[in-house]
């Protein structure tokens, strides 16, 4: 295609797509990120979107945003500040200009900067002048005129003509960072095969938007080359699509059948819907009248012998907490989902916390232990579901699994396994010659029962809430209750087995030691390589394994000076380790405001620390 | 072919070795023992029945059957009865529940299992009151009860049965008598049979808490002329020596003499359970005496097609159509690319 005389390359740039709700931002970020991916590059993607549906057109609350992190090297965040901004109307400068590098690159359509949406996004005057940008790269293009006159003789209608807008800019995009074309082409031919005049006309606006950039000569083309990534088979892949496939894939593995029970809710609601659609794979989806309905069917079919699971967010997961504790007396094999979002209550729907730590460790009557695991980025949500179906089915115990907001819509290249390479699943199933089949009666090294599945001839047995003996037989005798208390417990205890060990990233030893857990691992990560690359002695731990912890812990906190965890609420992993590893101090970096850290703010902080005597 | 070899059973095959804990002279020991009778005539394998429970006096059914049980939370058993019976259509599921545990905690899972038409069998104890509380009133208390929790009396309508189940899109209804043993075992027999959610309303008798309260239809000496028993292509005839019976008058049951003015067995209505417009089996359902006698037997039984029956047959549909056939396969599916 174009000439181009001049190239910069850099090693990473983080963009961001930015317009109304109905501007299909999602779809143009989703666009650039796989063509970013299939080019080579490494890339973190997350889409940043208002929980109504269509919020009045033009205004600061109806703004949708995708943003693309890519580089040459490893990238583990979306980028905390924008190189550059596409901004599709004033409200999206506006939801944006606090989240874009100094000097970023601002490309809008100046046709969508009228009087009247200028004034919807709380402007005066020119937002570019009101915001003191003038000094920024503004590209003010003329998109809505450009798509409207490149598709005039088209016989499209005017509303699917400035549906093509977000293409336009999209070719922009692409020839500001040296892409080909090929992909998205091949996508709208696919996509509309049965509309192709929809689909050409996207062709036709993508082009115009290419050519355009390159004629005004007012940007430079900026390459980022592949980075050295590991050989092997990739796709990319959101955290929630990760955690059902995982399940799926455990499924496989312990050769059962897949339940999920669910009921949507925000932003749980891509699992249940990625298992609806896995029909194909045997999974047995049920969306359930209620929260409750949604965990009580999940486990009826776990007594039925399936691998149950079932997904939700905070509030689902408090309406869950009944079943759960029955799940925990029955000792049936369960996967609760948690993708935790901002609360308390509905709180922040589309935004994403880790603040149902506590919820999921203690939330329940009763003592009532849990496995409670974490995911750390997008894709390896599909390691800790399978994990987290291992243990459930291996052990007989309910498995809490929390991901989150960022984790769950976030995504990034995978390199896809080969089923070979995952390990065997094998739950403890009872067997006919068992008999007589004692339901509560365990195994000595693991503490675990046996699984007798209905349908299975002589294993008839009853279980329930009520508390029990071995035999299953209902018992108030106060000995028998502290007894099984104690044995529920030290059954979790023991997956502590399965548990691999704390990972340090860095030296095993310093003057700080940085902790955090789930997805903040990836703002983390960043930040203390930064920080050790000049020349700081900072490490980091970040935690997967949280009920039961990893055995290595207390080695490795004794080994630095100052510790600080890191956590999206106000403190409550800090907490729990202060209940566990009472002997170390654990300072404290939080923010709750719906949003995961900055690389920046981590590093400042953590700088103070290390300076504080 | 052992293994679908049907052993012949009897009642006490389905007794287990728990020690039965209802209060003497409680409505829950006929129901056990009728529901042990109709198991033991069903020729279905012992090891195919799962009892699933709520909570309450009844939902401690589960513990006294020699079956795979499962004793759930307190409304939640139509939840998890749904959970299992989707995962295995192969078993035979009951749901053990109360007016308290389906219609107060569990309504929206009652509702939803009915219109969903999941293949199990709810039996569902109605005494009008909570027992395992200690006595106080249920959605099912005639309004004006007097209970511990209304000590002027309720001042809330009770739901019917039969209308609820109706509402919810319901194929099959029916009622009986905790102390009729060979009503209700027909009708569990049937329940079992049908194709579909089954529920079964026990007028059942709380010797504490409510004792007495449907003495007024299921008394020896009155229950003849105070109920009737509906049989799909039968006349509705009652009373002593079969002399009422019932007619449509306009758009309403009325009750009639047989003998008087010029009514003969052939002016009544026939039963039609079977019938899938509802209107008739609703005012069946409905009737209250002293207006109308109380019905029992099954008043609606129609066919229709099933939740499990459905999710298994989209499967194999989806399965019979994609390329996906395993893990693998999927990993490897849409946008992957390789790098060398």
């Amino acid at each position: 295609m174009g000439k181009k005389s001049q190239v910069i390359e850099k090693d990473e740039v983080v963009i961001r797509f930015s317009g109304d709700s109905g501007d299909g931002m999602q779809l143009t970020g989703t666009l650039f990120s796989d063509t970013a991916a299939l080019y080579g590059n490494d890339l973190s993607t997350f889409p940043d979107y208002p929980a109504e549906i269509r919020a009045p057109q033009g205004t600061v609350g109806g703004v949708s945003g995708f943003t693309v992190h890519l580089g040459h090297s490893e990238i583990n965040t979306p980028g905390d500040y924008a190189d550059v901004l596409v901004a599709m109307n004033p409200a999206a400068i506006k939801a944006n200009v606090r989240w874009i590098n100094q000097g970023s690159t601002i490309i809008y359509d100046k046709d969508n900067f009228s009087e009247k949406n200028i004034e919807k996004a709380g402007y005066k005057e020119d937002p570019i002048k009101e915001e003191k940008l003038e000094d920024y790269n503004i590209i003010a293009a003329p998109i809505s005129s450009m798509v409207k006159e490149a598709l005039k003789d088209f016989g499209l209608d005017p509303k699917s003509v400035l549906r093509t807008k977000n293409m336009f800019a999209l070719g922009m995009v692409y020839w500001l960072f040296d892409r080909k074309l090929k992909y998205t082409e091949d996508y709208f031919e696919k996509k509309f095969h049965k509309k192709p005049e929809v689909g050409e006309a996207n062709k036709i606006a993508l082009r115009t938007g290419y050519y355009y950039a390159e004629t005004i000569e007012a940007l430079t083309p900026v390459r980022i080359n592949p980075a050295p990534i590991a050989k092997g088979k990739y796709r990319n892949i959101c955290g929630n699509a990760a955690t059902a496939w995982g399940f799926l894939a455990a499924a496989e593995k312990a050769g059962l059948r897949l339940f999920i029970g669910s009921y949507p809710i925000t932003p749980a609601t891509g699992i249940l819907e990625e298992l609806s659609a896995r029909k194909d794979l045997g999974v047995k989806s049920f969306q359930a009248e209620d929260e409750i309905a949604g965990i009580c069917t999940a486990l009826g079919a776990s007594f039925a012998g399936n691998l149950a699971v079932t997904s939700t967010s905070g509030p689902g997961l408090a309406l869950k907490s009944e079943a759960i504790g029955l799940a925990v007396m029955a000792e049936l094999p369960i996967v609760i989902v948690n993708v935790q979002r901002g609360g308390p209550s509905t709180g922040l729907p589309t935004k994403t916390e880790q603040a149902d730590l506590m919820q999921a460790l203690y939330g329940r009557n009763g003592e009532c232990p849990v496995v409670v695991i974490a995911a750390s980025t997008p894709s390896d949500c599909f390691h800790y579901a399978f994990e987290a179906a291992r243990i459930a089915l291996e052990h007989m115990t309910p498995v809490l699994l929390l991901t989150d907001g960022y984790l769950a819509n976030g995504s990034e290249p995978w390199r896809v396994p080969k089923m070979s390479e995952l390990p065997e699943i094998k739950p403890p199933f009872a067997k006919r010659d068992d008999q007589p089949y004692l339901p509560y009666q365990r195994d000595d090294k693991r503490m675990v029962r046996s699984w007798a599945i209905p349908g299975t001839k002589g294993l008839e047995h009853r279980i329930g809430g009520l508390e029990k003996t071995i035999k299953g037989t209902v018992s108030y005798v106060p000995e028998n209750h502290e007894h099984m208390v104690r044995l529920r417990e030290e059954k979790v205890d023991k997956v502590a087995e399965k548990v691999p060990d704390l990972k340090v990233y860095g030296k095993e030893s310093g003057d700080l030691l940085v902790v955090g857990w789930g997805g903040s691992y990836g703002h983390l990560i960043t930040s203390v390589r930064e920080l050790q690359s000049e020349g700081y002695e900072v490490s980091l731990v970040n935690f997967n394994y949280i009920k039961p912890f990893p055995k290595n812990v207390r080695e490795i906190f004794k080994k630095f000076r100052k510790i600080v965890v890191c956590e999206i609420n106000l403190g409550q992993f800090a907490d729990y380790l202060r209940m566990n590893f009472q002997e170390f101090i654990y300072l404290q970096i939080n923010k709750v405001q719906g949003l995961p850290f900055t690389v920046k703010e981590i590093k400042e902080k953590c700088i103070k620390i290390l300076e504080d005597k | 072919m052992a293994e679908s070899q049907v052993t012949q059973y009897s009642p006490k095959d389905f007794k287990s070795d728990q020690e039965v804990r209802w209060c003497p002279g409680c409505g829950d020991h006929a129901v056990l023992s009728a529901i042990q009778k109709a198991l033991s005539e069903l020729g279905i394998p012992k090891e195919k029945f799962a009892f699933i429970s709520g909570i309450g006096c009844s939902s401690r059914f589960p513990y006294y059957m020699n079956t795979y049980g499962f004793h759930g939370i307190h409304g939640r058993a139509s939840a998890i009865a749904s959970g299992v019976k989707t995962a295995n259509p192969e078993l035979s599921v009951w749901q053990i529940t109360g007016d308290g545990d389906a219609l107060a905690i569990g309504g929206n899972h009652f509702i939803h299992v009915i219109r969903r038409n999941i293949d199990i069998n709810i039996i569902l104890f109605n005494n009008e009151i909570y027992g395992l509380t200690k006595g106080q009133y249920s959605p099912t208390s005639n309004k004006g009860l007097v209970t511990k929790t209304s000590p002027f009396g309720t001042v809330e309508e009770p739901f019917s049965v039969g209308e609820l189940v109706i509402g919810s899109k319901g194929k099959f209804f029916a009622r009986t008598v905790d102390g009729n043993i060979a009503l209700s075992t027909q009708i569990y027999i049937e329940a079992a049979k049908h194709k579909g959610t089954s529920v079964v309303e026990v007028l059942q008798n709380c010797v504490i808490f409510n004792d007495g309260i449907h003495d007024v239809v299921t008394e020896k000496e009155v229950r003849d002329d105070r109920t009737i028993i509906l049989k799909h292509g039968q006349p509705m005839i009652f009373g002593k020596g079969n002399s009422h019976g019932l007619i449509l008058d306009g758009l309403k049951l009325k009750v009639v003499k047989i003998g008087e003015d010029g009514i003969t067995e052939k002016s009544l209505l026939v039963h039609d359970a079977h019938e899938s417009n509802p209107g008739i089996q609703y005012m069946l359902a409905n009737m209250k005496y002293p207006e109308y006698p109380v019905a029992l037997g099954v008043i609606r039984a129609v066919p229709g097609s099933t939740y499990e029956t459905a999710v298994e047959e989209q499967i194999k549909g989806v399965q019979a159509g994609s390329r996906i056939k395993c893990m693998d396969d999927l990993l490897n599916s849409g946008s992957v690319w390789e790098v060398k």
